[in-house]
């Protein structure tokens, strides 16, 4: 570890920290309310939707429009298995169920990830987007139609395990993973992909055994987001998961810059705040969404941050020397 | 026998509404490489143009279908010159993006302004069921399928005897080259989105007294399975849409009456997958090398 290293990651863990504390300090004298409680716990899991959806759209290239799907499935397979643990009397609660369940719910979707992205990686561009929009939809009407999954009527009895700080450090883990494997050796062989698919075959990279593994680990962390949100809702319904929720995951993306992980970070944090202020105008809120989303792709189609990462050592650093670091150099600092 | 004709014939009626609407995924994606999501979008808008039309003026079908056809044009004309031509030399992800953004703005502009409860199409075709032998044949179904021919048939003479058409094939073959020949591309391209909005818009018209309904969503599942039906015969080739809308309209219908009313819509994207696992190209579609 070097020294700009080892600072950057003291800097980061002391943020964390600081935000996680400064959250229960706001809870314990009574400012946050159990509505905005609520409103945290739903940016965590958007967060971490996001984030893993960058892995696959940002980082490796590859448009995903079934993102819900990998959600739908975490979320059934980990409220399933909370149920069928506490019945059996395994697991009766806390996080040991909490862990266990969103594990195996991501798994399931981890391991669905792999059937669908074995055959759909071997298309490219328009035609991946097309079957992942069909694997979505075909996951959410199966769900609809199995007797197990409690069909159109939605599936209640989860146990309600998810609490902000489980919610949060969860969310963090994910981020920090996903962030160190974006900057790893088998996230750079990702990126190439993403750069450019045949020159990175060239210089000897399997780029269908990183393509299946990018795709899978964003269906794994997704299948977590919906573990969460299915421990947190108690009740599942499987038309939340139907189309427009992968796009409303993609548009937090594409604001925040497709391949900046941070910028997926801020952008849910903005884009869940955003509608919950704006409850007056509910009825707009898609149509400012949507308007939002194509003034940005005419005017700034790589997103507020674009594949740059905020980085907390480089701006401290930029304030006290106040001079300009690049937002490459930054990038280069954090490796 | 009687049941499977009767299937058979819904299944055809349904078929020409996707194949109609498909047209206009396929063309947009033949010259410009776009897959059009906010297609179905415009087929709920020409819809809700015909029922407008409808409640104001109480004009016969025909008129009514034509100025919603128009205003569609007119609408496909402005998507495309607000939100695609400024991407046209974009990477294609923004430009599916925007697609997608258009899609949702339109949907939810309809929403804003018509408001999200259905509303009850008036019997713009009158409700006389013809009798062929102990088949009973709605007028409403005659009348789509027929329209949908005639408006195929159009659009093939336009497509191959007509100079814009012949314009049409020549920028979706080769942009830069027919540039050089004196095509005036971007014209070619909103000629191209105006015909295809205005097919959606009878796509829509006809759906919409089908089922007798319009709402603002009402186009997100017909035009995803019209999208379907356009990969499946082959994006981008016009024949092929017809065949696709044909072959999914049947599939769908028969699965509702044979297997089950739910998993139709499951089955119809499980053929999707497999068709594009086989066969990326779609049924009619050639095989492309990629260069580097």
């Amino acid at each position: 570890m070097t020294k700009v290293n080892f600072k950057s990651y003291l800097f980061n863990i002391v943020a964390i920290l600081s935000v996680f504390v400064l959250i229960q300090i706001l809870i314990a004298n009574g400012t946050l309310s159990r509505y905005y409680v609520s409103i945290l716990i739903f940016i965590c899991i958007n967060i971490i939707l996001a984030t893993s959806l960058n892995l696959a759209t940002g980082f490796l290239g590859q448009l995903t429009l079934g993102h819900a799907g990998f959600m739908a499935v975490g979320a059934y397979g980990s409220a399933l298995t909370a149920i069928y643990l506490r019945s059996n009397d395994i697991l009766t609660g806390g996080i040991g169920l909490l862990l266990v369940s969103i594990i195996v719910g991501g798994l399931f979707a981890g391991i669905m990830g792999i059937v669908i992205g074995v055959p759909a990686l071997r298309l490219r561009g328009d035609y991946l987007a097309i079957i992942t929009l069909g694997f979505g939809e075909v996951i959410r009407v199966v769900i609809n139609n199995l007797a197990f999954t409690g069909g159109a009527k939605g599936l209640t009895g989860i146990p309600r395990l998810v609490n902000i700080s489980n919610a949060f450090w969860i969310m963090a883990f994910v981020v920090t993973v996903l962030y160190t494997l974006t900057n790893s050796r088998q996230g750079r062989a990702i990126i190439s992909i993403r750069e450019d698919e045949i020159a990175a075959e060239a210089v000897g990279i399997q780029t269908t055994r990183y393509k299946v593994m990018g795709f899978a680990i964003a269906a794994f962390f997704a299948g977590i987001g919906g573990g969460l949100y299915a421990h947190f809702i108690a009740f599942l319904d499987p038309n939340t998961f139907n189309f427009m929720r992968s796009v409303e995951i993609l548009v937090i993306v594409v604001l925040g810059g497709m391949g900046s992980l941070t910028g997926s970070v801020m952008s849910a944090v903005v884009l869940t705040i955003l509608p919950e202020a704006l409850r007056d105008f509910a009825i707009y809120r898609l149509l400012i969404y949507s308007g939002l989303l194509v003034v940005m792709m005419i005017f700034r189609p790589q997103g507020i941050f674009g594949t740059t990462e905020f980085s907390l050592a480089g701006a401290i650093k930029k304030l006290r020397y106040n001079q300009i670091v690049s937002p490459r150099k930054k990038v280069k600092e954090d490796d | 026998m009687v049941l499977f004709l009767q299937q058979f014939i819904n299944g055809l009626s349904v078929g020409s509404i996707y194949a109609v609407i498909a047209l206009g995924y396929t063309m947009v994606y033949g010259i410009i490489r776009l897959i059009n999501f906010a297609h179905g979008e415009i087929m709920m808008m020409g819809a809700y143009f015909a029922f407008i039309t409808v409640l104001a003026s109480g004009m016969p079908f025909y008129v009514v279908l034509i100025v919603s056809m128009v205003l569609a044009a007119i609408l496909g004309i402005t998507v495309e010159t607000l939100a695609y031509r400024p991407l046209r030399k974009a990477p294609r992800i923004s430009a599916l993006i925007t697609a997608i953004g258009m899609s949702l703005f339109l949907q939810n502009l309809a929403l804003v302004i018509f408001k999200p409860e259905p509303k009850i199409m008036p019997p713009i075709i009158p409700r006389m069921p013809v009798f062929i032998g102990p088949l009973r044949i709605g007028t409403v179904t005659i009348v789509t399928i027929v329209l949908s021919i005639v408006f195929m048939v159009l659009l093939d003479f336009f497509v191959k005897k007509t100079k814009p058409g012949k314009a049409m094939r020549a920028v979706s073959e080769d942009k830069e080259a027919s540039v050089l020949m004196g095509i005036n591309v971007n014209r070619t391209i909103s000629i191209t989105f105006a015909i295809g909005s205005a097919l959606g818009a009878l796509g829509g018209v006809l759906y919409s007294v089908s089922y007798t309904q319009v709402f603002p969503t009402m186009g997100v599942m017909p035009g995803l399975k019209a999208f379907v039906a356009a990969v499946l015969g082959g994006i981008g080739i016009i024949p092929g849409a017809m065949l696709g809308g044909f072959v999914i309209g049947m599939v769908e219908t028969l699965t509702k009456a044979y297997i089950s009313s739910q998993l139709s819509d499951a089955i119809v994207f499980g053929l999707l997958i497999v068709v594009l696992l086989f066969k990326p190209t779609g049924i009619l579609g050639k095989n492309e090398k990629e260069k580097v």
